[in-house]
C-alpha cells in the first residue's frame, strides 16, 4: 500500500493541486510540492529498513488480468536506490525552482509537472509488472516533453519538446515490442519471473529481436550515441527541469532498465557488445563532443551523455563488481551534475548569459558559488577526495579487466583512459573559462551572490559529493550492496571502498587521464583558440532532421497523389481496396460452395425475385429520370417485403413496408429541391470501369452468400427461442430480442436515430433555398386538396389505433415499438402533407426534437431502474413486478423501454419529414 | 433456393455500386438504398432461408426461423432510414452550398483541387 500511494501522491494528486497552491502564491506551491514529496520520501523510507536487510517487497493488486496487466510494484535494492535519488534530489529541485523562476512564469504549472513526472519515474523503477513499467515510461517521455516546452513562446523550446519526444516515444515503441516479445518468451509480465528464466530467454529464437527492442528503448531514453543528439535540445528546458530530469532522473530510466533487466537477458556476446559497445562509444564521442560546446548547460548535457555511456558500459559487462560500480557511479553522477547544472542556472538567472566566451573572470563576483561549482566540477573530473574520483577508479578496474571477455581487450582501457583526459579537460574549461580567465564580456547585468535559499541545495549536493569522497566506507557499502544484489540476482563480491588502495594501474590511469587533459584543454585555448571553433559534431540531430524532413516530403507526395479533392475518386479507391481485400480468401482458401442439398424453388418466389431483380436493374439504368427511378426504387423495397414475409420474418416485412413509406416520401420532398434529372456525363470508359467495379462486387457478394446458404447452419439462437417466454416474457422472439436480450444495442441504434434526425433538423433548419428553377413541376394551386384533407384526418384516430395495437401486442406477436414508431409517423406526416405545414403543427404543438429525446430519456431511465434494483444496465423485470402500482403488469420492464423506442422513432422521423417541408415552404414562399 | 438469394443479393449490390459512383448526390443516396436493401437481406441470409416457420412461440409451430439476424436486421432499417434522411438533408445543404448536385461540388469536372497540402 505504501509503494501505491507513493506513486500517487505526486503522479495523481500533484498534478491537480499544484496549480491550486499556485494561485495562493510561489511558496505555497512550493511547500505543497515539498509536503507531497516528503509524504513519498516517508512512505518509502518506512519500508527501506526491510529492502536494506535484503527483502523484495512486493505488493501487487489485479487490474485487466485477461492482459496480464496488474498494478504491482516492487521495491529492492535497485528500486530502494533510485526512489531515494528521485525524491531527495526532487526535494531540492523543489527549493532550487522557488527562487530560480521569475514572476512571470507559472510555478504552479511548473511544479505540477515535476509532481507527474515524479510519480511517473517512482513508477517506472518500483514497477514489478513490465507492461505497468511500460505505461511510467511513456508517462515521464510525456512529462519531459511538457516540461522541455515549459517556456512554449521560445521556438527553441518548442523544438526542443518534439525532438525529445520523437526520439524517446519511438524508443518507448521499440521497448513496447521488447516487453510483448520477452512475454512470449516466458509466458509472464511481472519481474518476478522474467528475472528467474534467463537461460530460458537467451535460449529462445526471438532473443535477438527482443533484445535488439529492449536496449533500443534504453538507449534512447539514455541518450546513448547515435541517439544522444536529443539531451542537448532538450537543454531549452528551465535549468531545474534540466538538473531533475535531464541529469539526475529521468534520462537514467535506460541505464535503470538494463540494470533491472541484467538477469534476465545478461550471459550473451550480443548483450555485452551491444551495452558495452554503445556504451564506451557514447562514452567517448560525447566527450569529445562537451570540450568544444560553448553553451553552458550544452557542455555539462554531452558531459552527461558521456556519463550515461560509462554507466552503460559498465552494466554490459560480466563482472559482479562492475554492477556495484555502475550503481556507485549513478548516485555520484546525480549529486554532481544536479549541483552543477544548479550552479550553472544560477550563473545563467544572475548574468543573463550560458555563453562561456562571454562568461569570464566569474570567481570575483560570486565566490561561494564558484567554489561550490569548481568543487562538483573536480568530482566530474575525478579528482582524488571527491565521490567521482571513485567511482571512475572502479570503472578504470573494471575497463581492464574486460581483458577475459574480449581479444582486443586493450582498446577499451585505452579509450577509457583518452575519454577521461576528455572529461577532466572539459571539466577544467567549465572551471576556467567561467570563474577565471580575465573578465566578463558584454553582459547585461552585473554579476552578484543568488538569493540565500537558492544555494542551498547546490550546497548540500557538494557536501555530499565531499562526505561520500571522504569517508566512502562508512556512508555507501549497505545500499550498494543491496543495489548490486538486486541487479546480479545474487549478492555481490566483498568490496572496499577507500581512497587509497596502493599503487596500481587504475590510479595510473587517473593520473594520465589527469595529465593529458589538462594540457589538452589549456593547448587548445593556447594554440587554437577554442572560443573560435564553432559548432562541434551534430551528426544526430542534422540525421534526425533530414529523415523528418523526409517523412514530410514523402507524405505530400502520397498526399498530393490520392487526395485531389474529389469525392467521387475516394469512393472508387476505397471500393477497389475493398475489392482487393475481398478477394483475397476466395483465392487464399480455394472457393467451394457447400454440401447441403439445393430446395424446389418455389412458384411464388421466383416471381419476388423477378420483380426484386428487375426494379433494382431498372433503378441503375433509368436512374437519371429521378422521378422513375424513385417508383423503382419503392417497387424493390416493397418486393423485399414480400420476401421478408416468405421468408418467416413478419416483423422485418412489416417494418420494411412501412419504412419504405416514410423514405419515399423523404426521397420525394428532397428531390423537389434538386434537379430532377442527371445530366449525362462521363466517358464511356468510366462507365465501363464502374460496371466492372459493380459486377465485381455482386458477383463476389452472391458467391459468399451463395456458400453460406449452401453450408449447415450453425447458430446460438437455439438460446433465444428457449429463453423468451420463460426469460423475457413474451413470444414473439425478435421483439424480445430487441428490447430484451439485446437491449442494449437498441438503445444505442435509436440514440444513433435521434442524433441523426437532430443533425437534419439543425442542417436544414434554417435553410433558404433560392437556388435557380430545377425543372421541377410549379406548386399546385390547391395545394392542400378538400377531399385529402377531410380524409387524412378522418383516418388519424385509426392509424393511431392501429400504432397502438401493433405496440401492445409486439412482444407476442409481429409488431413493437420500431414498427408502431413508424406507423404513427406515416400517420402525422400525412396530415403535413395534406393539411400543411402551418395547421399541422399548429395542431399537434408538440416539438418532435423533445419528443425523440424524451424517448431516449425514457428507454435510458428504464435501464438505470434496474441499478436500484442492484442489478445491471437494462435488466428486464419481467415476472418480477418492481413498481408496486404496475405490480400485475406482466411486462412492465421491458414494455417501457419498448414505449421510448417508440417515442424516439416518431420524434426522428417526423423531425427530419418535417425539417425537408420546411425548406419546400420556405422556397414556396 | 439458394441460388435465387444469392443472385438478388448480388444484383442489388451490384446496381447499387454502380449507382453509388454516379456523379451527382441524388444517384449516391438512391445507391446506398439499394444497397442497404442487399445488406439487409444479406445479413438475414445469415440464418439461412426458412419457410414460413417465423420465430413466434406456440405450442403448434413445427420449428422457427433464425431470430437473431432478424432482429438485427430490423434495427438496420430503421437506421437506414435515419441515414437516408441524413444523406437528402446534406445533398440539399450542399446544393444550396455549391450550387450543384455534383458530389464534388463542382459541375462537370473531374475533382476540383481545393486544397494543396502545405509545403
Amino acid at each position: 500500500m505504501n509503494l501505491l500511494l507513493a506513486v500517487l501522491l505526486p503522479l495523481a494528486v500533484g498534478p491537480w493541486l499544484l496549480p491550486l497552491a499556485g494561485r495562493l502564491g510561489r511558496s505555497a506551491a512550493a511547500w505543497t510540492a515539498a509536503a507531497l514529496t516528503a509524504a513519498a520520501l516517508a512512505l518509502v523510507s518506512d519500508i527501506a529498513p526491510a529492502v536494506l536487510a535484503g527483502e523484495t517487497v512486493v505488493a501487487s493488486w489485479p487490474w485487466f488480468p485477461q492482459l496480464g496487466l496488474s498494478v504491482s510494484f516492487r521495491l529492492d535494492g535497485l528500486s530502494l536506490l533510485f526512489a531515494g535519488l528521485i525524491l531527495v534530489i526532487g526535494l531540492l529541485v523543489i527549493l532550487y525552482a522557488r527562487y530560480y523562476l521569475s514572476e512571470e512564469d507559472s510555478m504552479g504549472r511548473l511544479l505540477g509537472l515535476l509532481m507527474l513526472f515524479m510519480g511517473a519515474m517512482l513508477g517506472v523503477v518500483m514497477s514489478e509488472n513490465l507492461l505497468l513499467l511500460f505505461v511510467f515510461w511513456e508517462l515521464t517521455s510525456l512529462s519531459s516533453f511538457l516540461l522541455v516546452g515549459y517556456w512554449n513562446q521560445r521556438p527553441d523550446a518548442r523544438q526542443g519538446a518534439r525532438m525529445a519526444l520523437a526520439v524517446t516515444a519511438s524508443g518507448g515503441l521499440a521497448l513496447l515490442g521488447g516487453i510483448i516479445l520477452l512475454y512470449l518468451i516466458t509466458g509472464t509480465f511481472e519481474l518476478t519471473g522474467i528475472l528467474a528464466s534467463n537461460r530460458e530467454i537467451v535460449a529462445h529464437p526471438l532473443y535477438t529481436p527482443m533484445l535488439v527492442l529492449v536496449v533500443l528503448g534504453a538507449f534512447t531514453k539514455s541518450a546513448q550515441f547515435p541517439f544522444h543528439f536529443w539531451l542537448p535540445q532538450a537543454m531549452a528546458a528551465p535549468t531545474p527541469v534540466s538538473a531533475y530530469l535531464h541529469s539526475a532522473t529521468m534520462v537514467k530510466a535506460g541505464v535503470f532498465l538494463m540494470a533491472r533487466l541484467y538477469p534476465a537477458l545478461s550471459g550473451t556476446d550480443l548483450f555485452f557488445f551491444l551495452v558495452s559497445g554503445t556504451g564506451i562509444v557514447t562514452l567517448a564521442f560525447a566527450a569529445v563532443v562537451a570540450i568544444f560546446q560553448h553553451d553552458l548547460k550544452g557542455l555539462l548535457a554531452y558531459s552527461t551523455v558521456s556519463h550515461l555511456g560509462l554507466i552503460m558500459f559498465l552494466i554490459g559487462l560480466e563482472s559482479p563488481l562492475s554492477a556495484v560500480a555502475a550503481v556507485f557511479h549513478i548516485v555520484n553522477h546525480a549529486t554532481f551534475k544536479a549541483s552543477l547544472f544548479m550552479a550553472a542556472g544560477i550563473i545563467d538567472h544572475e548574468t543573463g548569459s550560458r555563453d562561456m566566451r562571454k562568461l569570464n573572470g566569474l570567481f570575483k563576483y560570486m565566490p561561494i558559488t564558484a567554489t561550490l561549482a569548481m568543487v562538483a566540477a573536480a568530482a566530474m573530473a575525478g579528482v582524488p577526495l571527491l565521490n567521482g574520483f571513485l567511482s571512475k577508479e572502479m570503472f578504470f578496474g573494471e575497463a581492464l579487466g574486460v581483458r577475459d571477455e574480449f581479444p582486443l581487450w586493450w582498446l577499451f582501457p585505452l579509450v577509457a583512459t583518452l575519454a577521461g583526459a576528455c572529461s577532466v579537460a572539459y571539466s577544467i574549461r567549465f572551471i576556467h573559462d567561467v570563474f577565471f580567465n580575465g573578465e566578463p564580456v558584454g553582459l547585461t547585468k552585473k554579476p552578484h551572490e543568488p538569493p540565500r535559499w537558492m544555494r542551498v541545495p547546490v550546497e548540500l549536493l557538494v557536501a555530499v559529493c565531499l562526505v561520500v569522497g571522504l569517508v566512502p566506507a562508512q556512508i555507501m557499502p549497505p545500499i550498494l550492496t543491496v543495489a548490486a544484489q538486486a541487479i546480479l540476482g545474487a549478492p555481490p563480491p566483498d568490496f572496499s571502498l577507500a581512497i587509497w588502495h596502493g599503487f596500481n594501474t587504475p590510479l595510473a590511469m587517473s593520473m594520465v587521464a589527469m595529465a593529458l587533459g589538462a594540457s589538452l584543454y589549456f593547448g587548445l585555448q593556447r594554440f587554437y583558440n577554442l572560443h573560435r571553433i564553432e559548432g562541434g559534431l551534430a551528426i544526430g540531430g542534422r540525421a534526425f532532421h533530414a529523415l523528418v524532413a523526409w517523412l514530410v516530403r514523402v507524405s505530400e507526395y502520397v498526399v498530393g497523389a490520392v487526395a485531389n479533392g474529389s469525392l467521387q475518386r475516394y469512393l472508387v479507391l476505397l471500393l477497389i481496396a475493398t475489392l482487393g481485400v475481398g478477394i483475397v480468401p476466395f483465392v487464399r482458401h480455394d472457393y467451394q460452395p457447400g454440401t447441403v442439398a439445393a430446395e424446389p424453388i418455389h412458384g411464388a418466389a421466383a416471381v419476388v425475385w423477378l420483380l426484386l431483380v428487375a426494379s433494382a436493374i431498372a433503378t441503375a439504368v433509368f436512374h437519371r429520370q429521378r422521378l422513375d427511378a424513385l417508383v423503382t426504387l419503392g417497387i424493390a423495397g416493397l418486393a423485399s417485403a414480400v420476401a421478408f414475409i416468405g421468408l418467416s420474418a413478419p416483423d422485418l416485412a412489416l417494418t420494411q413496408l412501412s419504412v419504405e413509406v416514410v423514405s419515399i416520401i423523404l426521397m420525394l420532398l428532397a428531390l423537389y429541391l434538386l434537379p430532377q434529372d442527371s445530366p449525362r456525363e462521363g466517358s464511356p470508359l468510366r462507365h465501363g470501369r464502374d460496371l466492372l467495379i459493380a459486377l465485381a462486387a455482386g458477383g463476389g457478394i452472391a458467391a459468399l452468400v451463395y456458400a453460406v446458404l449452401t453450408r449447415p447452419l450453425e447458430t446460438l439462437s437455439w438460446f433465444y427461442l428457449q429463453e423468451s417466454v420463460p426469460g423475457g416474457g413474451g413470444s414473439n422472439v425478435v421483439n424480445v430480442i430487441l428490447v430484451d436480450f439485446r437491449g442494449f444495442d437498441t438503445f444505442g441504434e435509436i440514440t444513433v436515430l435521434a442524433i441523426a434526425s437532430i443533425v437534419v433538423y439543425a442542417l436544414l433548419r434554417t435553410l433558404r433555398m433560392d437556388v435557380p428553377a430545377t425543372g421541377a413541376p410549379p406548386p399546385d394551386e390547391d395545394r392542400h386538396p378538400l377531399m385529402l384533407r377531410i380524409a387524412s384526418r378522418a383516418l388519424l384516430p385509426f392509424a393511431l389505433l392501429v400504432a397502438a395495437y401493433l405496440f401492445l401486442r409486439g412482444h407476442n406477436q409481429p409488431g413493437g415499438g420500431f414498427v408502431a414508431g413508424l406507423v404513427t409517423a406515416v400517420a402525422l406526416t400525412v396530415q403535413y402533407l395534406a393539411s400543411g405545414i402551418d395547421w399541422t403543427e399548429y395542431r399537434l404543438g408538440v416539438r418532435f426534437y423533445r419528443v425523440a429525446g424524451l424517448g431516449l430519456l425514457v428507454a435510458g431511465a428504464t435501464g438505470v431502474g434496474s441499478f436500484f434494483f442492484g442489478a445491471p444496465f437494462l435488466t428486464s423485470a419481467h415476472g418480477h413486478p418492481r413498481v408496486p402500482v404496475l405490480g400485475e403488469l406482466p411486462l412492465a420492464s421491458a414494455a417501457l423501454f419498448d414505449l421510448g423506442v417508440y417515442l424516439t422513432v416518431v420524434g426522428a422521423m417526423v423531425l427530419s419529414l418535417a425539417a425537408l417541408s420546411h425548406v419546400n415552404r420556405n422556397r414556396a414562399s | 433456393m439458394a441460388l435465387l438469394l444469392a443472385s438478388a443479393i448480388g444484383i442489388l449490390v451490384a446496381s447499387g455500386v454502380y449507382l453509388l459512383l454516379r456523379p451527382r448526390t441524388f444517384s449516391v443516396v438512391v445507391g446506398l438504398a439499394l444497397l442497404s436493401y442487399a445488406v439487409n437481406l444479406f445479413l438475414f441470409a445469415m440464418g439461412r432461408a426458412v419457410f414460413l416457420q417465423p420465430p413466434l412461440i406456440s405450442a403448434s409451430a413445427a420449428g422457427y426461423a433464425d431470430p437473431l439476424p432478424q432482429a438485427l436486421v430490423l434495427t438496420a432499417i430503421v437506421i437506414n432510414l435515419g441515414m437516408t434522411a441524413l444523406l437528402l438533408a446534406l445533398a440539399v445543404r450542399g446544393r444550396v452550398a455549391t450550387g450543384t448536385d455534383h458530389v464534388d461540388g463542382v459541375a462537370g469536372q473531374p475533382g476540383p483541387e481545393r486544397e494543396k497540402p502545405a509545403s
